[in-house]
């Protein structure tokens, strides 16, 4: 998902260091696991093992510089969105994601990172974020193809992360699966509005769809049997359902709602199984999955650029800010004085 | 490249309504107070959260060890006194 860098098998990660355990961290970490088994929250000042920790910071960040990276590809259309009603709700979208990332920031701050540590790992271009963000958005449809598919993928997957075990980031979840559904609801009236649309305005729709079905499938990370931290996250309940299982159920529930908008999804080899009540899709393609990870999709130059500049443009305001305030620190003192 | 050190962090806790006690939702860095005010009402009440906001400067905070869980808290436990149901009324009687 938004974190889908942590489950490539090349990375380093939550494997915990092959060094002795002692007695006592023994039995610190059999009381841990006992905590999570009884669905007990974990809070930011409880002993945690060093890679619950460790994974933790990691998937956080990761979903956190996707919230910020995915302004971008959206923000593309602010300015362009073809009545004030669609441009209010997008301007509201891009904001919320805004703030997503700052509530995951903060969930991540929790357990001992500093923001600026976090920014900088995203600015050297060493953190990853989701690969869907590294796709472009050529037309007026793919914002509709983003809110629909992209934020409906985001919602199944975050659902269950309300119920992680890390207090701080299921609360973070609470809130932002709180203000998602909106997001997911106006993409998708979005591209009912160009299905019933012309003849043109429905071969747009159509084409966004054919753009973003297989990226929006590749979001839940790699199936399974590649999948490298999955029963060790499951077992600390960062996880709760595997990769495999939530791709299925966005196909489940996206499928129909592909039929209502009168377009098809582009896999020859999608159908009802009768017997499963679950469709059946044709394979993903793994290796333009990874060459995004690695840094060589369509647009991850274009987007760290942009966050660089933002960055750089922004310095002056965090500058002017921090004078501004230690003027009106001066000023309430001599007051006082 | 200017880092944030200056920018203290800000536990912020909203009023969700008038006659309800504030409640943290979360946390931000800013300058100073008025910021971490307006930040919080752009990022923390976007859908009519709260009527009202406190920022607190994170390190002004003191917070009870985890640790001291038991010691602190399971002496409450055996207190069933403390609670109404410990007393025995006979059920005639009425209102209280
Ligand atoms: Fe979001
Ligand atoms: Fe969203």
């Amino acid at each position: 998902m938004y974190t889908q860098g942590l489950d490539a098998k090349t990375e380093q990660g939550a494997q915990p260091s092959p060094r002795l355990v002692t007695e006592q961290e023994a039995a610190l970490q059999g009381r841990f696991q006992e905590r999570v088994d009884a669905e007990e929250k974990i809070e930011p000042r409880d002993w945690m093992p060093d890679g619950y920790r460790r994974t933790l910071v990691r998937q956080i960040s990761q979903h956190a510089h996707s919230e910020i990276v995915g302004m971008l590809p959206e923000g593309n259309w602010i300015t362009r969105a073809p009545t004030l009603r669609r441009k209010v709700a997008l301007l509201a979208k891009v904001q919320d994601e805004g703030g997503h990332g700052l509530y995951l920031y903060s969930a991540a701050e929790t357990l001992g990172v500093s923001r600026d540590e976090l920014i900088g790992q995203l600015l050297s271009g060493k953190a990853k974020y989701s690969s869907i963000f590294n796709y472009p958005t050529p037309t007026w449809a793919d914002i509709g193809a983003i809110g629909w598919l992209v934020d409906g993928a985001a919602i199944m997957n975050q659902v269950p992360l309300c119920r992680c075990s890390y207090g701080p980031y299921a609360r973070a979840m609470v809130r932002i699966c709180r203000e998602e559904s909106f997001h997911q609801r106006q993409g998708y009236e979005l591209m009912l509005a160009l299905a019933q649309g012309t003849a043109e305005q429905k071969r747009m729709a159509q084409d966004a769809l054919n753009r973003w079905w297989w990226p929006s499938l590749m979001m839940f990370g790699p199936s399974d049997e590649q999948s490298a931290h999955s029963s060790q996250n499951m077992a600390w309940k960062i996880k709760r359902f595997s990769n495999d299982e939530l791709r299925q159920r966005f196909v489940d529930a996206t499928v129909p709602q592909a039929e209502f908008l009168g377009l098809t999804i582009p896999d020859p080899e999608l159908r009802l199984n009768a017997e499963t009540g679950h469709y059946e899709f044709g394979a993903i393609d793994w290796t333009e999955f990874n060459e995004i990870l690695k840094g060589n999709g369509p647009c991850n130059r274009e987007r760290i650029e942009a966050r660089r500049k933002a960055w750089d443009d922004g310095a002056w305001v965090r500058e002017a800010a921090v004078a501004h305030a230690a003027k009106r620190r001066q000023r309430a003192l001599k007051k006082a004085g | 490249m200017m880092d944030r050190k200056d920018w203290p962090l800000f536990e912020i806790f909203i009023r969700p309504k008038n006659g309800l006690s504030h409640k943290h939702v979360g946390s931000l860095h800013a300058a100073d107070a008025r910021m971490a005010l307006d930040n919080a009402r752009d990022v923390y009440t976007r859908r009519g959260e709260g009527v009202s906001i406190w920022a607190v400067p994170a390190a002004s905070i003191a917070a009870s060890d985890p640790t001291d869980k038991a010691s602190l808290f399971d002496p409450a436990d055996d207190k069933v006194y403390r609670h109404p149901t410990f007393y025995d009324i006979p059920a005639d009687v009425k209102n209280i």
